[in-house]
């Protein structure tokens, strides 16, 4: 037995092939330590949201595991892992389903059996949390875009998950937004995995980062570092914006969250 | 009102407003309306002046609610698939014929023509009224105040929901297709529009795996959970008489035109 807390989250030689006998995922291993926040770079198609599917069970490895907290992602954990990891998917219209959106922030909470005045606090703390208070009664479809990017957020946070899985949260945000949005994930004592193509994004949230291609892992730096590594880069499709400069990038996430978070 | 309920206007079909008909709680609404149908639907087709005196009652109500005729005309459209079997019937039926405009067409068949005609109409105008009072949202409530199982509640309101994604889909769809010099105006073009349908259907479809993955991901195991005590309303006293009205005066016009008619007949 080592003293070492078990990782948020571990994935080991994860592997995975689509019904359709499409090979996506060729063993992946991968850490999240817990309070950690990890970005998952790749271009498109590399297999990044099939990995994120794996994280809460709802796609099963055909080989490897995938362990959450110490407790293997399996059929009979999946009830508990789906409480532990909470995933905000990419397109918010794809999560947010009910008719208002205090009734879609209540679904999960609901589904774990809370119920009552116990329910409707926890509506209200998440969507305090993304400064979506007052909210509840609009029905989903009339919010902008990056309103319902929170609330989706939200609906994932009334869960009171312990990791939580980000696809591609920037993406469609404004500027505005996208830094509001980056205030919340960084408020939150979570330990936090951001899938993204955003790679300021990831340099400004993220300590560490993994980079993925064609279903392996062909880096896994602390994200500085990697951005730092433009042939790298360059060799997998992403591009750091015009005039970035990752050198200058040291510390910008401020207090190591990782350490701090890890105390807790 | 926009504190309550949030969403403006514009919401489905619904037009917001501030008439007697609108204060009308959702599930009296409902009440009043299938009650009002069951009378229109239970009505013998032998008594024509029965249906226009439902009609006046329903123009009533059209101008109580503040709503437009242009605009429940427009709605109206929906009928038109009744208008066409109606026409129909006449042709089809078997029964002595009468001529009408050089045609012969079968009698019982025109006088249930019309009856078919004037109850669809009937039912789907004050369809229109209720749609255009009463918001989406209430509504589901009212079904839930009726003891309408959750269940179908809730698949309601998914219905509701998702018919504002596809909706969305199908306004982006045109978008993209007029922004690339397309316009509907030749049969010719039926085949881009109907390869749009299908891309539309996939486009659902597909929408309908990725809800039901972010379902799971929230820990749903396939029941509904009671979301009920979410619920909030505040209904004003005695706002639910102007939905009374409707269907007991709809019966009065019946039975005063039953009574008349056996009267006359010796
Ligand atoms: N349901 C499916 N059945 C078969 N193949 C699939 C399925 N979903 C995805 N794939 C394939 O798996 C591969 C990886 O897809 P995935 O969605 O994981 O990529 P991604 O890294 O998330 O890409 P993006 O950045 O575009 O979101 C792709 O080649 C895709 O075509
Ligand atoms: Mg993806």
């Amino acid at each position: 037995m080592t003293t070492a807390p078990p990782l948020a989250l571990s994935v080991r030689d994860l592997a995975f092939a689509y019904p359709d006998g499409r090979q996506v995922l060729y063993g992946v291993d991968l850490d999240v330590a817990r309070g950690e926040r990890v970005a998952m770079l790749g271009p498109n198609g590399a297999g990044k949201t099939t990995l994120v599917l794996h994280l809460n069970g709802i796609l099963s490895p055909g080989r490897g595991e995938v362990r959450v907290d110490g407790l293997v992602v399996g059929p009979d954990t999946r009830r508990e892992v789906r409480r532990r990891v909470g995933i905000v998917f990419q397109d918010p219209d794809d999560q947010l389903f009910m008719p208002t959106v205090a009734e879609d922030v209540a679904f999960g909470p609901a589904n774990l059996g809370v119920t009552g005045a116990d329910l409707r606090r926890c509506v209200d703390r998440a969507l305090e949390q993304v400064a979506m208070s007052g909210f509840g009664d609009r029905s989903p479809h009339h919010l902008s875009f990056g309103q319902r990017r929170r609330v989706a957020v939200a609906t994932v946070l009334a869960m009171q998950p312990q990791i939580l899985v980000l696809d591609e949260p920037s993406s469609n945000l404004d500027p505005a937004s996208r830094r509001e949005l980056a205030d919340i994930v960084r408020s939150l004592p979570v330990s936090v995995l951001m899938v993204t193509h955003d790679l300021p994004y990831a340099a400004e949230l993220c300590s560490r980062s993994v980079l993925l291609d064609a279903g392996q892992v062909v880096a896994a730096r602390p994200t500085a570092e990697l951005l730092a590594d433009t042939e790298l880069l360059g060799a997998h499709r992403l591009e750091l914006p015009y005039g970035f400069e990752p050198t200058r990038l040291s510390g910008c996430y401020g207090e190591p969250v990782a350490g701090a978070a890890r105390d807790q | 009102m926009s504190g309550s309920h949030g969403d403006g206007h514009g919401d489905g079909l619904h037009v917001p407003g501030h008439t007697v008909v609108h204060h009308v709680p959702a599930h009296a609404a409902l009440l009043g309306v299938v009650a009002f149908v069951l009378v229109v639907v239970a009505t013998p087709a032998t008594e024509p002046l029965a249906y226009a005196g439902y009609a006046l009652l329903l123009g009533a109500a059209v101008v109580l609610a503040g709503l437009a005729p242009a605009l429940v005309l427009k709605r109206m459209v929906v009928e038109v698939p009744f208008v066409v079997f109606a026409l129909l019937v006449p042709f089809v039926a078997a029964g002595p014929r009468v001529e009408v405009l050089g045609v012969a067409v079968s009698q019982p068949g025109l006088v249930d023509a019309g009856a078919l005609l004037a109850k669809a109409t009937l039912g789907v105008v004050a369809a229109i009224v209720l749609s255009a009072t009463q918001h989406p949202r209430a509504l589901l409530l009212g079904l839930s105040r009726l003891r309408v199982p959750d269940l179908v509640v809730t698949i309601a309101g998914f219905m509701f929901r998702y018919t504002q994604v596809v909706l969305d889909e199908m306004r982006r769809m045109r978008v993209a297709r007029e922004a690339r010099g397309f316009e509907a105006t030749s049969v010719r073009q039926a085949k881009v529009l109907a390869q749009s349908a299908g891309a539309l259907f996939i486009r659902s479809y597909e929408r309908g795996e990725r809800v039901h993955l972010a379902m799971l991901s929230r820990g749903w195991d396939g029941a509904m959970p009671a979301l009920t005590d979410l619920r909030r309303e505040t209904v004003r006293r005695g706002a639910w008489l102007p939905a009374a009205v409707l269907p007991l005066a709809a019966l009065a016009v019946l039975t005063v035109q039953l009574t008349t008619s056996r009267g006359l007949a010796p």
